[in-house]
Order: C-alpha cells, then sequence, then structure tokens
C-alpha cells in the first residue's frame, strides 16, 4: 500500500505556495510591465535567481534569512510560537520561491504582449490605471497567467533542495513526495519509489498539456 | 478674450516635443486651436499628426506647452500641471480602433459610460449609442465577427457614450472602401455637428478633406505650414 501523506502534503503545499506565487508574481510582473519603474531588470534579475541558482545556495540564504537566529525568525516566533524553517511554513516558503519566477516570467510576457493602444483607448474613456490593469490587461493576459501559475505549481509540487535545506525531511511534517521517494531510494523501497516517481510524472505531465492547451488556444482569437 | 462661450468649448494647445538622437530627431513645434465642430488636421506620414493626438488625449507628455480644454487647463509644463487621461474627457479613436477584444459590442460601447450608473442604466446607455450609430444588432456580437465599418460605428459609439468634451480621430476611415467612407464621414459630420464637440480628425487623404470641407490644418515636419478652409488649401496643393 503506497503511503498517501508525503502526497498529500505536497499537494497542500503546492497550493498555499501557488496562491502566494501568484500574488507575488502578479504584482511584481504589474510592476515590470511599466515602462518606467526604476530598477525593473533588478527586480526581475532577483525574482529569476530561483532559475538559475543552486538550490542549496537559495536555501542556504532563505536559512540565514528565516531561520531561528535571524530577525525575521525571532520576531515570528516570538508572534506565533513557532518557527519558520524546518516546519511546514518553511516547505511552502521554499516551494513558492522556485515557483515564483515561473509565475513572474510568464505574467509578464502575457502582460506586455497586451497591444498598448487597448489600454490607451481605455484610459482615454476614463479608467483609472488600476481600472485599465484589471478590466483590460488583466482579462487579455489571463491565459498567459494561469499557463504560469500551472507551471509554478508543477514546480512547487516537485521541489527538493530547498524544501531539503530549509525545512529538513521530518515525516508527516516536511517530508514531501519528493523527499519521500529519496527516502524510499536510499533505503531500498524501489517499489514505492517507483509508483511515487509515476504519479508524479504524470501529475507533470498533466499540468504541461493543460499549459499546452492554453498556450495554443491564444493564438486564435484574443 | 473670445466671448465666454465660445471660449468654453475650444481646444487650444501649444505643444512642444523632442523625440529621437541626433541623428534622428522629431521636433514637433504647433500651437492649434479648435472650435466646436469638425477641423482636419492634414498632412504626410510622419508628419506628426498621431503624436499630437496622444498628446492631447494624455498618453504622452509635451516636453513644453500648454493644453487648455473648454477654459480649464489640462496641461502646463510651466506649473507642472498634468491631468491624466482618465480626467480629460478626450475621447480617441485610434486607427487601430482598439476595440476590447475580450467584450462585445455592448460591453465596448458601455466601457466608459460615465459616472456610476446601474448595470442596467449602463447597458440601455451603450445601447442608445449602438442605435444612433445604427450598429444596435451588433449589441452580443465581438469585435472579432465585425466588418470594418461595423467596427468603425462601434468604435465611435464607444467614444462618444464617454460623453467626451472634445474628440480625436486618428484616420478614421483608412480601412474603408471610397463609398463606405463617404457614407460614415457624412453622419459623422452630423454627430458632431449635433453635439458641438470640438473634433479633430487626422488624415493624410486628399479625398477625404475634399469630402469634409471644413478648416484645415495643414502639418509637415512638426510644424503646422497654413491654416485655411479646404478648398483653398487643396486647389494651392494641386
Amino acid at each position: 500500500m503506497i503511503d498517501l501523506e508525503p502526497l498529500l502534503l505536497s499537494f497542500e503545499v503546492a497550493t498555499l505556495a501557488t496562491c502566494l506565487a501568484s500574488a507575488l508574481g502578479l504584482g511584481c510582473a504589474a510592476l515590470l510591465a511599466m515602462p518606467r519603474v526604476w530598477g525593473r531588470e533588478l527586480l526581475d534579475a532577483l525574482i529569476t535567481a530561483p532559475m538559475v541558482l543552486p538550490p542549496t545556495v537559495l536555501g542556504y540564504y532563505l536559512l540565514v534569512l528565516l531561520g531561528r537566529e535571524s530577525t525575521i525568525g525571532h520576531a515570528f516566533e516570538a508572534l506565533t510560537g513557532t518557527s519558520i524553517v524546518f516546519t511546514r511554513g518553511g516547505v511552502v516558503i521554499a516551494a513558492t520561491v522556485g515557483a515564483l519566477p515561473l509565475v513572474s516570467k510568464a505574467a509578464r510576457a502575457a502582460l506586455e504582449s497586451v497591444d498598448l493602444r487597448l489600454v490607451g483607448a481605455a484610459r482615454t474613456l476614463g479608467a483609472s490605471p488600476a481600472r485599465a490593469f484589471f478590466t483590460i490587461s488583466l482579462p487579455l493576459a489571463r491565459r498567459g497567467i494561469w499557463a504560469g501559475m500551472m507551471l509554478g505549481f508543477a514546480r512547487a509540487l516537485g521541489d527538493f533542495g530547498v524544501t531539503l535545506m530549509v525545512a529538513g525531511n521530518i515525516p508527516g511534517q516536511t517530508r514531501t513526495a519528493s523527499l519521500a521517494i529519496y527516502d524510499s531510494v536510499l533505503s531500498g523501497r524501489d517499489a514505492d519509489a517507483t509508483r511515487l516517481s509515476l504519479i508524479m510524472t504524470v501529475l507533470a505531465m498533466s499540468v504541461l498539456i493543460g499549459v499546452g492547451y492554453l498556450t495554443k488556444q491564444r493564438r486564435d482569437g484574443f | 478674450m473670445v466671448s465666454d462661450s465660445l471660449g468654453d468649448t475650444r481646444l487650444i494647445a501649444e505643444l512642444g516635443l523632442r523625440r529621437g538622437d541626433a541623428e534622428r530627431a522629431f521636433r514637433l513645434r504647433v500651437t492649434l486651436d479648435f472650435g466646436p465642430g469638425l477641423s482636419v488636421l492634414f498632412g504626410p506620414s510622419g508628419a506628426g499628426k498621431t503624436t499630437i493626438l496622444s498628446l492631447l488625449a494624455g498618453l504622452l507628455r509635451p516636453d513644453t506647452g500648454c493644453i487648455t480644454l473648454a477654459g480649464e487647463k489640462l496641461f502646463d509644463a510651466r506649473a507642472g500641471r498634468d491631468c491624466p487621461p482618465h480626467q480629460r474627457r478626450i475621447a480617441l479613436v485610434f486607427q487601430s480602433l482598439a476595440l476590447f477584444p475580450h467584450l462585445d459590442a455592448l460591453g465596448n460601447v458601455a466601457y466608459g459610460v460615465p459616472g456610476k450608473p446601474s448595470k442596467v442604466e449602463r447597458a440601455e446607455r451603450a445601447h442608445a449609442w449602438l442605435s444612433r450609430m445604427r450598429v444596435a444588432e451588433l449589441g452580443g456580437r465581438y469585435p472579432s465577427s465585425f466588418s470594418g465599418g461595423e467596427a468603425q460605428r462601434v468604435a465611435l459609439a464607444r467614444a462618444l457614450a464617454s460623453e467626451p468634451r472634445a474628440l480625436l480621430l486618428d484616420e478614421p476611415f483608412s480601412a474603408l472602401d471610397q463609398g463606405l467612407a463617404n457614407e460614415l464621414s457624412a453622419e459623422l459630420v452630423d454627430h458632431v455637428d449635433a453635439l458641438s464637440l470640438p473634433t479633430v480628425l487626422v488624415t493624410h487623404d486628399r479625398n477625404l478633406v475634399r469630402t469634409l470641407g471644413g478648416e484645415v490644418t495643414l502639418l509637415r515636419s512638426g510644424r503646422v505650414e497654413r491654416v485655411g478652409p479646404a478648398s483653398e488649401l487643396l486647389a494651392d496643393l494641386d
């Protein structure tokens, strides 16, 4: 019988991380898609860094930033009584950091592809910048944004390195599906590893097919 | 100062703009004065016609100058005043029309209905404008299914439904055949006259200038070359 706990944890974490990464990523993308924002390329590089940095480096930074000895970690512990690192919260943060560049890159590209004349037309029709963003840019970019969110979800579902660094591998607490596969292999439970790997593969492939469908639809019509 | 009633409806602008580097510089320096009714801004492509419309609507910011509409300063470079486009109430019909592809005809026209009317009232007002433009039957259809003439009418309905204080039209009939262009321009003149709205129509098309008549501002390389009646201007050019 397969142990469902790591899978369910991965799902829970990926869902939360996707929500967080979407809120953050969309905010950043909206900023980045604006023509005159100081330091936009720096912000973009900062968000994109998780795609190219080794997971250990990223995990190390997060440990330094959020660990129990850090200011943030200290304040969080004083407020809630638990630490951020080596808890479920740490898993979510690790997954969010991984998902963020995928969501924000896709959202930025989608927002930048919206015809500026449509936004201009909205503005001359009395729409404030915020209204033009929510009623014109966002709906027209929605397929690209959805695709980015799905990719972010898939990425969050499978995070390994950063999670291990920041949250460890605590059964029932922080052991996600990816970590459980690693455990199974190490302890010679090949059948478990195979089953979990296959499930993860099917999930990832479904997401990719979904993304392909979304981006293909985009070519006909709007 | 002209009489108040006249000063109230004029769109007056003094615009200076510099773009590009030393090799490929574009300079614009114009003084414009448009009264109620249709005014034509005529000139070859690259003269700066579309740029002027963007400056008036507030989508581009002039380097120098000022813009006054109905006695209200919308832009003043010296005083640092720059009214954002959504507060200017100057409707701009783009050459591409820029109809919102994700909204149907009714949704497009309802988008700019001012104030905070109820949903029903908003739709009713939008429908009324579609009817006035004789495209009421398009209500639930999307822009991708419109013919050129239909799209033009919806775009005009959308602009007028926002109850603008001035209307700007960029090459409005360039995508239409001559017959339809004539028909639509005659309708446009009727609407504009009825609303006594300062309306600036930009075109490079001599035939359209001839059809529309009225006062024409000739623009060349970012400067106003002359202002005069269409017939005289065209006669001199020919």
